[in-house]
């Protein structure tokens, strides 16, 4: 293993302070799992802070549709000290939007455009926002992986 | 200004196992730009898993792809035993390092004999294959099938290692050592292979991370991250070995940290089946049920990390199962290294980070709107990449590596 400076527990609480201590979710069973309740607004400056002061690595976002609403999961993972801290953002069911973060973060460009096409949350300031693994005549408004998709009304 | 043309190679293409779409912007002979399509084998298998039980899941996944299909099923057990808490037996976790490692030497060595055809030097092709085939058949003896092995499940592992196997598995990894040093002489030292790969296709470090690109691909840039040792998960923490990197992150390097890794494979192997001697007992937990919470799995596949992401509600499927490939990653990083570099390299570039291979041989034509047809099918592009090598053979009188002492 890297040489680990500080312990996990170390590491997650410098990353809430500098955040402005969100709620650790009860998820985060050991030190080298941590789930934080990050609001949307928030998003742009966390994912700054994890990057430049921290140097995590953008692993991937997950689009969850749960009864509360979309749950959008971004999971850095912090190399140096064994630890994986996913931003969990919860966005109304009537209003799926959040600001992107692809232009800082070139990693994520390709996932928010999966996550615009599959569970439908606009992503606003994409530089490239079109279809990514459907077809480009996929009709309008048809999210596959939301939970009442091919439900009828 | 010179004409731009643009040269489709896929959806189909003899360079990937899936489907995927590049268009080169070209002016004159050299790439100016790079659009990358896909989604031409998308499957849905994120959707298909919330359907599925938890044990079903590891098969579904292991069918993600062919070459890696030890790789998607580690990452899912563990995000699976993440989320409910369940514990391994050690002597799994051995055996868990051992079959991964094995599958991690057959994908490089396909890799290398892939890369050795598209360059026009189809002897290293040949021989790679013919040792990529002794590892298959080690993975026959210890699995039961030369790829899909159906080893991982929540909790352990589907089958034992017997010990009368251990020791003719010893021999083969023995017998491997001296063709992976052939390689690596054949390669690194070959003064024509430099021409062809040295300071092609450069992905430089910042770009690795700014990509988040994973595997081979990122530690060819110099990129120091393996998640077998960042993040240890299976047997990785009690073995030793070494992460490969290069400095430069050409095609070149990412060649290099191919073959450097497989002598780290064979030592990993070596430790596992040395460990499996003194660690008895189960190899599964026989967990009953998964526990509802969430659960994040990772594993360093041959590419680079896979992760996986399990939502358990606490019945037996998953509520949300999330999976990215490391080709996922690395795919984009095309964008940054095949502009400015001729057709003809752009061929290697693209195979470079390794974008899952299968024998589809077959692509769309390339064709000018402005200026008429001009025809490129997979031939085509390989036969003007061989042309290239032989072009450097006839200026530098060089003959390519020979692989003598075999």
């Amino acid at each position: 293993m890297k040489e680990n400076p500080m312990g996990n527990n170390d590491i997650i609480t410098a990353i809430r302070a500098q955040l402005g201590e969100p709620t650790l979710n009860p998820e985060s069973k050991s030190g080298r799992r941590a789930y934080l309740d990050i609001p949307a607004e928030r998003l742009e400056q966390s994912s700054r802070v994890m990057l430049d002061e921290f140097g995590a690595r953008f692993q991937i976002a997950t689009a969850v549709d749960t009864a509360a609403g979309y749950e959008v999961l971004y999971h850095w993972a912090l190399d140096e000290n064994d630890c994986v801290v996913t931003f969990k953002i919860l966005l109304e069911h009537s209003t799926p939007e959040l600001d992107s973060i692809a232009l800082m973060c070139p990693a994520a460009e390709w996932i928010e455009r999966e996550m615009w096409e599959l569970m439908g949350i606009q992503f606003n300031g994409h530089p490239d926002m079109r279809h990514l693994l459907l077809a480009d005549d996929w009709p309008e408004g048809n999210y596959p992986m939301r939970k009442n998709h091919g439900a009828t009304s | 200004m010179s004409k731009r043309t643009i040269i489709p190679i896929g959806p189909y293409h003899a360079l990937q196992e899936e489907p995927e779409f590049f268009k080169l912007h070209v002016e004159d002979e050299t790439v100016v730009h790079l659009d990358i399509e896909l989604g031409y084998n998308h499957r849905g298998i994120e959707k298909l898993s919330e359907s599925k039980t938890f044990e079903e899941t590891i098969f579904l996944v292991e069918r993600i792809c062919g070459i890696c299909s030890t790789s998607h099923p580690l990452a899912c057990v563990q995000a699976v035993e993440d989320a409910g808490n369940i514990k391994v037996p050690e002597r799994a976790l051995f055996i868990r390092s051992a079959i991964g490692e094995l599958e991690r030497i057959h994908s490089h060595l396909l890799w290398l004999g892939l890369a050795g055809h598209f360059i026009g030097f189809n002897t290293i092709w040949m021989w790679a294959w013919r040792f990529r085939e002794d590892v298959l058949n080690i993975l026959e003896l210890l699995t039961g099938n030369r790829n899909h092995y159906g080893m991982m499940k929540p909790g352990g592992v589907r089958r034992d290692i017997n010990k009368t196997d251990i020791p003719v598995v010893e021999k083969l990894l023995d017998d491997l050592q001296d063709p992976i040093k052939m390689f690596r002489d054949a390669v690194i030292q070959d003064p024509l292979i430099h021409a062809r790969t040295k300071d092609v296709g450069i992905l430089t470090l910042e770009k690795a991370i700014a990509y988040g690109a994973l595997g081979p691909t990122a530690r060819a840039s110099g990129y120091d991250i393996d998640v077998r040792r960042d993040h240890p998960h299976a047997a990785y923490s009690m073995v030793d070995f070494d992460v490969i990197t290069c400095e430069k992150g050409d095609v070149f390097d990412k060649a290099v940290v191919r073959i450097l890794e497989m002598f780290e494979s064979i030592r990993i192997i070596q430790q596992c089946l040395k460990q499996l001697e003194k660690f008895g007992g189960p190899i599964d937990s026989n967990p009953r049920f998964v526990a509802a919470g969430e659960g994040i799995g990772q594993y360093e596949a041959p590419r680079g990390e896979v992760f996986h992401y399990v939502r358990s509600d606490g019945s037996n499927r998953p509520i949300r199962h999330k999976v990215r490939a490391p080709s996922f990653m690395n795919v984009p990083t095309n964008r940054e290294t095949v502009p400015g570099s001729t057709v003809a390299d752009a061929t290697i570039i693209l195979a470079a980070v390794d974008p899952c291979y299968c024998c589809t041989e077959r692509m769309a034509v390339a064709v000018d709107s402005i200026c008429g047809d001009r025809l490129l099918d997979s031939r085509d592009l390989i036969r003007l990449s061989c042309e290239k090598t032989d072009r450097l053979m006839a200026e530098t009188g060089l003959s390519g590596p020979s692989l003598p002492n075999y």
